[in-house]
């Protein structure tokens, strides 16, 4: 059967067809839709949100070791949280096929840097594959896990965003059910004491071997041959819009990027009066192919930053001489206003960001919706880094560079849940001074909406026990605990004001639930009250997108704030900070004849 | 083999429907037999950002997106988003969109500023463009939510596939309470476009 699916719904569908028995992941921009598409459509595979990475990564290496096919999935980054089960799994190998999706941004469009993971596979020494559309995601699922059982090494299938985001036509197969194996004990293969890695790292390098003449071999990595005498070596989404440009010139796409098929190259190469090289992101390929001795170019025209394009592509073809013209545009772009992501209206996090910025204090930040506080006109967040690292990052600060008025740590419940309750362990330990703020909104939010272990429910829709955060953070030694209600501006910035002073590290955690999921929060909205409006301009102040300039000016030319009904959400927030209580409840009656 | 491709860029601002519309286009495209590839970034969209999505379809696609001045039809929700766009179409290609005016946060801090009429200054750089009061009509149709559906129906005439599979599309990708009023808001556009001169069809 024929289907339009998105790279991420191939490759669930895939993990169907290959008789994959569990799935894991934690989610993460562009990779959650794989797990979200298997629990949904395919509950027959066991599938569960971990609470990060690591976890389930280890969570798919049990899975694996008792004899069944399993996939985890994770972000590019999320793979350096993973990284460390990943680097000795690739020495115990496996039991049942293992495919660990790696989803790069290259372009960072929900990211905070753009590695390139294909160098991972060659650090892991294990292979990885690299599909280049839909029906290629979907078939590389089964085609991994033989491969993995093959080779008994854990295999990468390497994702991009415009992979898993982009939709093609897929011929679908039928499911496969591969016999359940069972686990095999094997204390040599699989408890990596130094004695037994020695061992086994003898065991890579031999697989290693076997799996260069694999690469050699496979029809993964195939020559189109249009009888051109220009040839590209290309692979991923860069095929396409090679293909763009030049559907008739000669091809070696690699499908299976590690290790390279290095005689299939240099063969190429030979029969090719010209042979370039185009790659996203970083010299993968180049670097390899120019160790091999093997001297064509690639980087030199095409960037290593962001992600490539047809256009961009266009352009480094042009000057490699491969083509005369590049289509411009026709049109002159226009120079507008930006139009970046806010906070949602109504969203809890704002009044607790709006209170840090009154109390001037420096706050390291972390990896959800909150980030956005950083951009206009919130403008109060000083670091992110990765996922939990607001709180290491305020003990460091405060430890060299007390601030008088506190030093806060901002981190949402998935993000604390995923890696900052070691943080915060050493702030208790170390005796930090923070003030490590929790905006619990009992939701990963940013990636769309995922259960985490602080909503009350799983993947797979059953109800499980609710991770207490108050409790949480007594038993970690933390003394001062608050729970606050978020929109109550004046209680959040008197809790935190007078945390923020005390000695020894203090949470405060917000109490409201996220406006958009599980169900979207609408109460009766605001307006304003345009002959009370003063044009102080402090409502524009707190970013609410429900709030904008109205057409009205005052006497001294300031606009007018207007509420837009339909996005207002009712939370009050505007009106408890308008100085001329010119913000009210639509519905009261107050404003006739005033 | 490139020149039988069709390029449709959709655009808006997150909420607006832009991911229903392309959905619709692109069933088209796949019950007529075409190959299809659309393409677009998840991610920030739910948060106020714009929301762009390639469709591309014809014999053989690879890319799945639309380079710069190669779009033949720009739909667009909003009207300055339509002006951002214009980077993508096509000479001679044609632009429909809804006069909707979302004018975000940033636009209010001073800053920056939303123009004062943006179709005006789309209409001296582009010569076929339709601007509709797109939210107007659709809450006249019962739904404001039914800009997309209304739009495509606009442009639908531009593409030449047949008003029974551009039906056929809507029914299997709107959920079921709701396709009479989007078969409704479909026609309605069709209905607009004849009246107008810009479109060829």
């Amino acid at each position: 059967m024929k289907n339009f699916l998105s790279g991420n719904e191939a490759v669930a569908r895939g993990a169907l067809e290959a008789g994959i028995k569990l799935a894991a992941a934690y989610p993460g921009t562009p990779s959650t839709e794989i797990l979200e598409n298997i629990a949904d459509k395919f509950p027959s595979i066991y599938s569960q949100w971990s609470p990060n990475e690591k976890v389930a990564f280890e969570v798919g290496i049990g899975a694996s070791l008792g004899g069944a096919r399993t996939l985890v999935t994770m972000k590019h980054v999320g793979l350096n949280v993973a990284a460390d089960p990943f680097m000795t799994f690739a020495y115990t190998g496996v039991g049942g096929g293992f495919v660990i999706v790696s989803a790069d941004d290259p372009e960072m469009h929900s990211s905070q840097n753009e590695q390139d993971n294909r160098f991972y596979a060659k650090f892991a020494q294990i292979p990885f594959l690299e599909p280049s559309d839909s029906q290629e995601s979907k078939d590389f699922v089964k085609l991994a896990c033989e491969i993995s059982e093959q080779f008994d090494t854990p295999v990468m299938l390497r994702m991009t965003t415009r992979i898993s985001h982009s939709k093609g036509i897929v011929l679908e197969g039928e499911p496969i059910e591969p016999p359940a194996e069972g686990f095999k004990r094997d204390m040599n293969k699989y408890v990596m004491i130094p004695s037994n890695a020695r061992k086994r790292h003898v065991v890579v390098a031999e697989r290693l071997e076997k799996l260069q003449k694999y690469s050699e071999e496979t029809e993964l990595n195939f020559v189109e041959d249009n009888g051109s005498n220009i040839g590209i070596i290309t692979g991923g989404i860069a095929y396409q819009y090679a293909k763009d440009n030049l559907p008739e010139v000669d091809y070696l796409k690699i499908g299976f990027g590690f290790p390279l098929p290095l005689n299939k190259i240099r063969k190429f190469v030979k029969s090719h009066k010209t042979t370039l090289i185009i790659e996203e992101l970083e010299p993968y390929y180049e670097e390899q192919i120019k160790a091999a001795g093997i001297n064509i170019d690639g980087k030199k025209y095409f960037s290593n930053l962001g992600e490539l394009s047809p256009y961009k592509v266009a352009l480094g073809l042009k000057e490699a001489g491969i083509i005369d013209q590049v289509t411009m545009a026709e049109f002159e772009p226009e120079q507008l206003f930006p139009r970046p992501p806010v906070l949602c209206p109504g969203c809890p996090h704002r009044a607790p960001f709006m209170a840090l910025k009154k109390l001037k204090v420096p706050v390291t930040g972390d990896i959800g919706c909150y980030t956005l506080a950083v951009l206009p006109p919130l403008n109060i967040m000083d670091t992110c880094i990765c996922m939990g690292a607001s709180i290491g990052n305020a003990i460091g600060m405060e430890k060299v560079n007390p601030d008088e008025n506190g030093t806060a740590a901002v981190i949402g419940d998935s993000t604390f849940l995923h890696s900052g309750i070691t943080g915060l362990l050493d702030a208790v330990y170390n005796k930090s001074n923070i003030t490590v703020v929790i905006l619990d909104n009992r939701i990963t939010a940013m990636t769309g909406g995922q259960h985490n272990p602080a909503t009350g429910q799983t993947l797979m829709g059953e109800k499980t026990k609710e991770v207490n955060l108050i409790e949480l953070c007594k038993a970690l030694g933390v003394e001062s605990v608050h729970e606050v209600d978020p929109y109550d501006y004046q209680a959040t910035l008197d809790v935190l004001k007078t945390e923020l002073k005390k000695p020894g590290p203090s949470v405060v955690i917000t109490n409201k639930p996220c406006v958009l999921m599980p169900k979207r929060v609408m109460d009766k909205p605001y307006e304003v009250i345009l002959d009370e409006c003063n044009g102080c301009s402090a409502c524009f102040r707190i970013g609410c997108p429900a709030i904008s300039t109205s057409k009205e000016l005052t006497k001294r030319n300031r606009p007018k704030a207007i509420i837009d009904p339909l996005l207002c959400t009712g939370c009050s927030v505007c009106a408890q900070i308008c100085k001329p209580e010119a913000i009210v409840l639509v519905s009261e009656p107050a404003v006739v004849g005033k | 083999m490139k020149n039988d491709i069709k390029n449709v860029l959709i655009v808006g601002v997150g909420g607006q429907g832009v991911l229903l519309a392309s959905e619709v286009l692109s069933e088209t495209a796949m019950l007529v037999g075409l190959d299809i590839k659309k393409s677009e970034v998840h991610g920030m969209s739910q948060r106020g950002g714009v929301v762009t999505s390639h469709v591309k379809f014809g014999t053989k696609v690879y890319s799945p997106i639309i380079p710069y001045g190669q779009a033949d039809i720009i739909v667009s929700f909003e009207q300055a988003e339509a002006l951002r766009s214009i980077e993508w179409l096509k000479k001679n290609g044609l632009i429909a969109t809804s006069r909707t005016r979302l004018v975000p946060p940033i636009a209010s801090s001073g800053k920056f500023f939303y123009p004062d009429d943006p179709i005006a200054e789309l209409k001296t750089k582009v010569s076929r463009v339709i601007a509709l009061d797109a939210d107007k009509i659709a809450l006249e149709l019962g739904n404001p939510r039914l800009v997309n559906i209304l739009l495509l129906g606009v442009i639908s005439g531009e593409l030449g596939f047949d008003s029974t599979i551009w039906n056929d599309a809507i029914k299997k990708r709107v959920k079921p309470k709701f396709v009479d009023i989007n078969l409704l808001a479909f026609a309605k556009g069709q209905e607009l476009a004849k009246k107008s001169n810009t479109v060829s069809a």
